[in-house]
């Protein structure tokens, strides 16, 4: 057979389309095309700041009762009214709005971080050991989460920090899943198989190939995350067992004005209420975004 | 009449980087009873023409031009009206029967279903006539088949069940994507033979979309070669396969690998006895075929790079085990290539896996570079595996996507040579490429932005980094175009001249190892039915199973390939008879 030594025939050559952006920049550019996710990152950082920044611009007393100033309707000195005790709800909603956001993210990023940590090394370890991580995480999910929540909050009453870690270790099971299926795939890659046959480490292995093609899987696993811890936080609190007075938080807001909503005074109700719907939506619009922007062909 | 003509047929996609025209101006026609077959590489728009001709095409797919079947136009017509056609006037045979069937349906009813979606026709009759055709594609006791789920069949009975549904309504035109692509050489045989048969029997005209020049020299009356987008050549098989007229079709034909077969005629007679020896060799290069020696080691002086001593692999336990290797043995010396061949589920790749490392022969012995794999620990076990380069199939996965060229490349240097500066890193980075011949520009690059070939190279280039000083290579070049392939084994074999490494070389492609190769292996389930020199071996084999493998090979010469055929047959009818 006579020797062909062009670069590449003209057949395959049209295969090869230029592709100027890398992976990362590709997957930042099609986030920007998603108007809703857009949106959504926008709607968290406005909601970010005017919980963490806006007590700064409109200070309120949210520690003493002011029981002369209880019950107002919003107004020139009280935008969004006063509650039973006086305090003013604009800056009550920022005033929860922190522990909520606070609450929410490290809760949603704990339950991602013993998740991937669970599932990967089940994924990649793989056998009798698999098979037992897994079956833990099945029994997990057979509990109800807001079971063991209620029966925990029975036996004490949690701080912000013990609601962090108790809402992160109810939720780490989705994402374990996850993130096993992701390891199960690409442990198995030619790659991974190439650098184990030369020799190569575990660690290196899982450092250098594994956890990187698993980024984008995590980070959108994180995204729903928080999303689902928030609304967990606001259950919690509205049944009483979150964060205790004069600490308050979204779901504690909307429990203490749920009495006072059918005396007509819906200011109570309605911002709070507003508030937590706004951030989980805002949340999952960016979780989507990310999901799609991530999904690149050819990786 | 023609019962398919298209007509200036344009297709174009809609994608997020713009529209990209995949065909242009195509026209053609399949007469019937005829057999057109259209060829050409990946991303020359073949099945998107096949895909067109049965209004098939995506959703953001433009189709222009005109699309004529059986008097019906094609390109623009409503849903409704396709789907009375599709599966009664024309009905098509995709790739991979694993998919084309469903999972959880017994065949016989997916095959009446076919048949009552375009008649009214009970279900009794629709099953009788659904066993009928099972019959007729040739499945053993069908009527107990037509009970059988898909996954209780083998690769080429899925085929068959899908040409039976194909064929359920006796369709005028048949449309067959890559048919025989996904199977092995002799079943690949048995199916071509099938709808060779089924097309003359019932006048049915066939557009045969495919790459493998031997299947169109088996199969078509008549050829059309694609190259992007376009019809470069048409003609009459022997035409355009014996005398190409176009630079493309000249290029390709010239790619592709051609085993070198023993005299027709010859073959069949007796056995082994092969005297009249005029080969029909078109440059077999490692393979010499007066080179005697039978390459059992012993003969040659020095100890083996790699050596198999009666290993056996078993996965599972119990009564679901699978006896992946069993008792097999196999060296490779310095400086030579060993094809290891064999159809699916023969054991090869797990073969070459035991080799590498990756898989933990259950028992047997595996020496690497004199040492025994078993006893070697840690820091020693390590430095054996230094030794060792390893190309991959998958020109896709077989690169990490998140890394650059260079960080690939520069992986196994990260891994064995820690203190190497980044500087000499760099320099050693730019020898191997030039070495697979790539520019150094394509350091920084993506491996995405590189096709199937550049990828591959850049695998090879990886393998290389090491100086190693045993290459194992596992399908490297199978999912490559001809023509790249030709390029890819072209670098490998003028690298080994210059390194010296040995090679394992793992292929399904008898034409590859035999141009390739200077020993062969030929492994069947699990065990190695016979090996010697390339030469020896598939000139003059020994076993039935290794004649009938390259029986069943088909050469891309319309005449030769039609006189193997009817030996083939005939040899099969004596072994039958």
């Amino acid at each position: 057979m006579t020797a062909q030594l062009a670069p590449e025939a003209p057949g395959a050559a049209s295969l090869v389309r230029p592709v100027a952006a890398t992976g990362w920049r590709l997957a930042v550019r099609r986030f920007r095309h998603n108007t809703l996710a857009v949106i959504g990152l926008v709607v968290i950082v406005v909601i970010v700041l005017f919980c963490f920044v806006g007590p700064f611009l409109y200070p309120t007393d949210q520690t003493h009762t002011q029981l002369s100033q209880a019950n107002l309707a919003p107004g020139a000195a009280h935008l969004l009214g006063t509650d039973a005790v006086g305090h003013d709800m604009l800056g009550r909603l920022m005033f929860g709005g922190k522990v909520s956001l606070m609450v929410g993210i490290a809760a949603g990023v704990l339950a991602t971080v013993v998740g991937t940590l669970w599932g990967s090394i089940a994924g990649y370890v793989g056998g009798w050991v698999d098979a037992v991580m897994m079956r833990v995480v099945d029994a997990g999910i057979a509990i109800p989460a807001l079971f063991i929540l209620l029966v925990i909050s029975a036996i004490t009453t949690p701080g912000v920090w013990g609601l962090i870690v108790i809402l992160g270790f109810v939720s780490w099971l989705v994402p374990s899943r996850l993130i096993r299926a992701e390891t199960l795939t690409l442990k198995n890659r030619d790659y991974v198989l190439t650098l184990r046959a030369i020799g190569g480490s575990h660690a290196r292995a899982i450092g250098r190939h594994l956890l990187p093609n698993s980024v984008s899987t995590i980070v959108v696993a994180a995204t729903f995350q928080v999303a689902d811890a928030i609304l967990l936080v606001a259950y919690v609190s509205y049944l009483g067992l979150g964060v205790q007075a004069p600490a308050t938080d979204w779901g504690g807001m909307l429990s203490a004005g749920l009495t006072a909503a059918y005396s007509g005074r819906w200011w109570l109700i309605v911002p709070p209420g507003l508030a937590v719907i706004l951030v989980v939506c805002a949340f999952n619009a960016v979780g989507d975004g990310l999901r799609d922007a991530f999904d690149v062909r050819g990786r | 009449m023609s019962i398919l003509t298209t007509t200036d047929l344009g297709v174009s996609f809609s994608t997020e980087s713009g529209t990209v025209d995949a065909v242009r101006g195509v026209s053609l026609h399949v007469e019937p009873g005829e057999t057109l077959a259209l060829v050409g590489e990946s991303g020359s728009g073949k099945s998107t023409v096949a895909l067109a001709a049965m209004g098939l095409l995506s959703g953001n797919a433009t189709a222009t031009g005109s699309a004529v079947v059986d008097g019906h136009e094609i390109v623009g017509a409503a849903e409704p009206a396709l789907r009375s056609l599709r599966g009664s006037t024309v009905s098509m045979v995709f790739q991979e029967p694993a998919t084309a069937l469903d999972p959880l349906t017994r065949v016989g009813a997916q095959i009446a279903e076919v048949i009552r979606n375009h008649g009214d026709v009970s279900a009794a009759d629709a099953a009788a006539r659904a066993v009928d055709l099972l019959d007729r594609v040739g499945i053993p006791s069908p009527a107990q088949r037509a009970r059988a789920f898909p996954f209780q069949l083998s690769g080429g009975q899925r085929q068959r069940v899908v040409i039976a549904m194909a064929i359920a309504n006796s369709p005028k035109l048949l449309i067959a994507d890559e048919p025989t692509t996904a199977l092995d050489v002799t079943v690949q045989a048995e199916i071509l033979e099938l709808l060779r048969r089924l097309a003359a029997d019932t006048g049915t005209g066939v557009l045969l979309v495919t790459h493998n020049m031997g299947v169109v020299a088996d199969f078509a009356d008549r050829v059309a070669v694609m190259l992007q987008g376009s019809i470069v050549e048409t003609g009459s098989v022997e035409d355009v396969l014996l005398r190409p007229e176009h630079e493309y079709t000249k290029r390709l034909l010239a790619a592709v690998p051609r085993l070198a077969v023993a005299e027709a005629g010859a073959a069949v007679t007796s056995g082994g006895a092969v005297t009249s020896g005029a080969a029909v060799a078109s440059g077999a290069s490692g393979a010499s075929v007066a080179d005697g020696s039978d390459g059992s080691d012993g003969r040659r002086g020095a100890a083996p790079v790699v050596d198999l001593r009666d290993v056996s692999v078993t996965f599972g336990r119990g009564a679901r085990a699978v006896h992946a290797l069993q008792g097999i043995d196999i060296a490779v010396h310095a400086g030579e290539t060993v094809g290891l061949v064999g159809e699916s589920g023969s054991g090869k790749s797990t073969a070459a896996r035991v080799a590498l490392g990756l898989v933990k022969p259950t028992s047997g012995s595996v020496h690497l570079f004199g040492s025994d794999l078993r006893t070697a620990r840690g820091r020693d076990r390590r430095a054996l595996r230094s030794g060792i380069g390893v190309v991959l199939q998958d020109p896709v996965a077989s690169l990490d996507a998140r890394m650059s060229v260079a960080e690939c490349i520069a992986e196994p240097l990260a891994v064995h040579r820690r203190g190497m500066s980044s500087a000499d890193r760099r320099k050693r980075i730019d020898e191997v490429l030039d070495a697979v011949r790539l520019p150094r520009t394509l350091a920084s690059r993506a491996p995405r932005e590189l096709s199937g070939g550049q990828r591959q190279r850049v695998s090879l280039a990886r393998a290389l980094v090491l100086s190693p000083r045993l290459l194992v290579a596992d399908e490297p070049t199978s999912a490559l175009d001809v023509s790249v392939q030709e390029t890819v084994l072209e670098v490998l074999r003028e690298l080994q001249d210059d390194l010296g490494f040995a090679c394992l070389f793992v292929s399904h492609d008898l034409a590859v190892v035999q141009q390739f190769a200077e020993r062969v292996v030929v492994m069947r389930q699990g065990v190695v039915e016979e090996q010697g020199t390339t030469g020896a071996t598939l000139m003059h084999p020994t076993t039935d199973y290794t004649r009938r493998l390259l029986a069943a090979v088909p050469v891309p010469d319309p005449v030769v390939q039609r006189q193997r055929r009817v030996e083939r047959l005939a040899t099969l009818g004596a072994v039958t008879a």
